[in-house]
């Protein structure tokens, strides 16, 4: 989404006609920004989901604050800085689930459970990535439901021990599968 | 998924009004005012010498001050509440408002008797006056921070400050209905300093009340 002359003498009458009301030059405008946020976004996460969440959140947020658009400046820069901020809320707001204590995944762990062959072998798959301690003590407390203390006595670790590496363990599962969610 | 959105939103288009930023920017800070004017009046009351003082010159130098500084913040924040806005501008401006009251302040002091000094600096409640300023910019910053949340700021710490200048500045004005000093240096100094307060005070808050 470089803000050429190119994209800004197309994107412009456009936006000022669907300023106006045209529902025909606001279609249009939506379906071109929707490719250019797609690339935008693509080109930086590494996370097709959260990408696509971004576009359609960016889209949103131009329908309801386009009044914030000053006609007298170009499009493409009200356009960038919009997707530039989207971008870095979602940046802050992954961050913050990320702090987010151990135990709260420990239901979506615990899903897994009652799940099927492929589902637990791939489980056993993404495991196998880890060392054997933390791949060991995950499986014991997120899935077979053992108590953390259980776990570390029967690994001869400390409790805290325990804890950082299954925190630690899961964190590198998350960046080696989920990835981009910094 | 998408192209339900797009339909959903071409299908609810309707014209936008013109102006809109700084006509619902203008409506928040007119709240604001009203409501920090109430708790003037109702917290400190207005100067007894009222009647008189309107002949003084000070009384105007501080009107206008206040009065200029709350426009030129006005039109930060305006920038600032759009996406990509920048108050480069504004602050030039503002700075230059600012050199201004300051020389004007050196030049009292200059001409007056060095006796005068004491007085014409810290007046009679050079400590208060910038407290009080904080204190009644308060209602303008939540004000003006819920209409600022609905239009689109992405510097989030830039905006709170514009909004905090405006508040501030706004405060000061409603606070000069109160004030009887009469030291130009006390308005540069007291005045600007409970001001800039608000502004940074602002721009902490911003950076979580204006998210969007």
């Amino acid at each position: 989404m470089t803000p050429t002359a190119d994209n800004e003498a197309r994107l412009k009458p456009l936006m000022l006609a669907t300023l106006a009301g045209d529902q025909r030059a606001y279609r249009a405008l939506l379906a071109e920004l929707r490719t250019h946020l797609v690339r935008y976004y693509a080109r930086r996460l590494n996370n097709p989901a959260a990408a696509d969440d971004l576009v359609q959140e960016t889209l949103m947020a131009i329908h309801t604050r386009r009044l914030t658009y000053d006609p007298t400046q170009p499009f493409t820069a009200w356009l960038h800085a919009i997707a530039r901020y989207k971008l870095i809320d979602h940046f802050r707001r992954s961050k913050l689930r990320q702090t987010l204590p151990l135990e709260e995944d420990a239901a979506i762990f615990a899903a897994d459970d009652a799940g099927d062959a492929t589902a637990r072998m791939d489980v056993d798959a993404v495991l196998a990535t880890l060392p054997d301690r933390p791949a060991a003590l995950i499986r014991q407390v997120k899935l077979e439901g053992a108590s953390i203390a259980e776990a570390a006595g029967r690994a001869g670790m400390s409790e805290t021990a325990a804890k950082v590496a299954i925190h630690r363990g899961l964190k590198a599962l998350t960046a080696r599968f989920i990835g981009g969610a910094k | 998924m998408t192209d339900d959105l797009i339909a959903r939103l071409t299908d609810e288009l309707q014209p936008a009004p013109k102006r809109a930023v700084p006509r619902r920017l203008a409506i928040g800070l007119g709240a604001g005012i009203f409501v920090a004017a109430v708790a003037m009046l109702l917290w400190l009351g207005l100067r007894p010498d009222l009647a008189e003082a309107v002949f003084g010159m000070m009384y105007w130098w501080k009107f206008l001050y206040t009065a200029i500084f709350a426009a030129l913040a006005f039109w930060a924040a305006a920038r600032l509440a759009r996406p990509g806005g920048s108050m480069r501008k504004p602050m030039v401006a503002l700075f230059a408002l600012v050199a201004f009251a300051g020389a004007m302040g050196i030049a009292q002091l200059i001409i007056m008797p060095p006796e005068m000094s004491r007085e014409l600096v810290m007046g009679g409640s050079a400590l208060l006056c910038p407290f009080y300023i904080v204190a009644l910019s308060i209602p303008v910053y939540a004000a003006t921070a819920l209409v600022m949340r609905r239009l689109a700021p992405t510097n989030l710490a830039g905006a709170g400050f514009a909004a905090g200048l405006l508040a501030g500045s706004a405060a000061s004005w409603v606070y000069a209905f109160h004030c009887t000093e009469n030291g130009m240096p006390f308005l540069a100094i007291w005045y600007t300093t409970g001001i800039l307060i608000a502004a940074v005070l602002g721009a902490i808050l911003g950076r979580w009340a204006l998210r969007w």
